[in-house]
């Protein structure tokens, strides 16, 4: 067991409101130092509400948070030059070019690019093709690799990244994490928050988050094993139809659409699973589904997010 | 399906200056078919969408959208479409109420309409509750579904959806497809982007745009078939930068 000022991070009891809306509710947690930790939920759950306080940005109301063993309240002007963060919302000068925004970046921070190039170079090496370019200019992928460069450029010890991915499309997404990687041998500790639950697989522990509140901690197979039913992937042809039948069906504890498949676990725990396959398979028959498949499937992150949002109207039966 | 199609476009192209961003594309989207409209950032997928939406006059080529031409009939055509976008939607500071009674005079409809619709939509979504609300008070998951409700108040032949799920949680994701699958039964065509790539299979046939063209086009199933390929992510990512695909196997 490290001790707490091992950590990267520790958050103590951290709650913050906004008038009558809670961004974070009574929030614990603690990063190691060269993890890559990923908040994963949707709009709403707090998670640029807790990088801002992390960045030293925004103070909590109640509960306490260390960074790199400093408090980022007392200790904020030590922390600043020691941690990175790139905003959700993209905040680079856009009437500057490339070179200029990052130049500016290093300045504020006392340094020059090309002191820091070694530092910046996997990302600088795709941005200098449009070094001139104006960064209002830049596609959506490039602006984020800018901002990645930007929040890089004074060497930080750790990295709050707040939804880097959204809007990005799958391409550029996959790129994003794809240079994240190239950061693991020197040590970084990255915090990066998503909404795409696919992207928890790219961290070593990810925190689901709902509503201002963390629902769980752990490695993404973790989480992900967590799901405790058995959970099968159900083919039919019309499956809008097949969901709206299986919602009728007396067993069902819950059934979605999941890709091409519906996902769907049985109420019942004490019956083997290939009894609720054959069973189900008859049932999709009786109603007239003759081309469905029924088979097992390993549950996903987004499947334990799922279960663990509670249970609203619509998604799960019963 | 004998209907007439939704959409009916032959080589529309669409230039800005020396930049093709829309080339000669072509393709129809049948009668209350929920259609993916993919394509990566840049892709020309979103100047594609202002010229089928009658906002953004092509540089050459034909467009048929509910039966109007776009050159032609623009205003025609702006009353049997609907819109949503995951940026736009509603106005924050008008209620829920209100922003129904926005959308429905602009519209044209009359006051019986407003009135009965208003209150059939608020049932349908359960949120009588919130019908005096501020819509910046009430939670993102319940915007989106009512911003589509709003799209479709006029009753639209089409409607466009770019974006609707961005930054929406799983559930909340999964009812707005339902209210896809809905409006689709009821025979309203959809056509919808989205950056989730599991989301293109719950549509009926997919477009994927490449460089201002259409790579590809088919149902999630064909698309497979033919890219011999266990998903839409992997297609996408093969045809939306080759080069990229190909650095990955190396």
């Amino acid at each position: 067991m490290t001790t707490p000022a091992d950590d990267a991070v520790a958050v103590d009891r951290v709650s913050k409101n906004f008038g009558s809306t809670v961004a974070l509710a009574d929030v614990s947690f603690s990063v190691q130092r060269a993890e890559r930790f990923g908040f994963i939920g949707p709009d709403g759950a707090g998670k640029t509400t807790l990088f801002r306080i992390l960045a030293t940005l925004m103070a909590p109301d109640q509960g306490r948070a260390r960074v790199l063993g400093r408090d980022v309240v007392s200790d904020l002007w030590t922390l600043r030059a020691r941690i990175g963060y790139m905003p959700g919302r993209f905040s680079l000068y856009p009437d500057l070019s490339v070179d200029e925004n990052l130049r500016f970046f290093a300045s504020v921070f006392g340094t020059t690019i090309e002191r820091e190039y070694q530092q910046i170079a996997p990302i600088y090496s795709q941005l200098e093709p449009f070094r001139d370019r104006r960064a209002a200019a830049l596609s959506g992928g490039m602006k984020q690799k800018l901002a990645l460069c930007c929040a890089l450029v004074h060497r930080p010890e750790i990295l709050f990244l707040d939804e880097p991915t959204t809007g990005v499309d799958a391409v550029s997404r996959r790129e994003f994490w794809d240079l994240l990687d190239t950061f693991k041998q020197s040590g970084m500790t990255i915090l990066v928050s998503t909404p795409y639950m696919d992207e928890a697989n790219r961290c070593d522990r990810v925190a689901l988050m709902q509503g201002g509140r963390i629902l769980a901690i752990d490695t993404p197979q973790a989480i992900a094993d967590s799901f405790d039913r058995p959970l099968f992937a159900i083919r039919a042809s019309d499956r809008y139809r097949a969901l709206k039948a299986l919602r009728e069906w007396p067993h069902t504890h819950s059934v979605y659409p999941f890709g091409e498949t519906l996902h769907y676990a049985d109420k019942r725990t004490d019956v083997p699973a290939d009894r609720i396959a054959t069973e189900m398979l008859a049932f999709l028959s009786s109603h007239g589904f003759d081309d469905a498949s029924v088979e097992r499937t390993a549950p996903t992150v987004e499947d334990s997010f799922i279960a663990r949002m509670g249970a609203p109207e619509g998604v799960r039966a019963a | 399906m004998n209907e007439a199609p939704a959409i009916v476009v032959r080589d529309l192209t669409r230039k800005f200056g020396g930049f093709t961003a829309v080339d000669r594309i072509t393709f129809e989207v049948h009668a209350g078919e929920v259609f993916g409209f993919l394509g990566a950032n840049g892709a020309g997928k979103t100047t594609a969408i202002r010229m089928l939406t009658a906002l953004l006059a092509p540089t050459s080529g034909q467009a048929m959208v509910a039966g109007h031409d776009v050159y032609r009939e623009a205003e025609q055509i702006k009353c049997d479409i609907g819109y949503m976008s995951q940026r736009f939607s509603l106005y924050e500071d008008l209620t829920v109420r209100e922003n129904i009674r926005l959308y429905g005079g602009i519209y044209d409809l009359t006051d019986r309409q407003i009135h009965d619709r208003t209150t059939r939509m608020l049932a349908q979504l359960g949120l009588e509750h919130a019908a005096d609300q501020f819509v910046r008070a009430i939670p993102l998951g319940w915007r989106q579904k009512l911003a589509f409700s709003v799209a479709l108040l006029h009753e639209p032949k089409i409607v466009f959806l770019d974006e609707p799920t961005s930054g929406v949680d799983p559930i909340t994701r999964r009812q707005f497809w339902e209210l896809i699958y809905e409006a689709a039964a009821r025979g309203t065509t959809v056509l919808v982007t989205t950056h989730y790539l599991d989301e293109a299979e719950y549509c009926d046939r997919i477009s994927i745009m490449v460089a201002g063209r259409i790579a590809a086009i088919g149902t999630p199933g064909e698309l497979k078939k033919k890219f011999d390929a266990s998903s839409i992510d992997e297609i996408f990512v093969r045809l939306a930068r080759p080069a990229a695909a190909s650095e990955a196997r190396k």
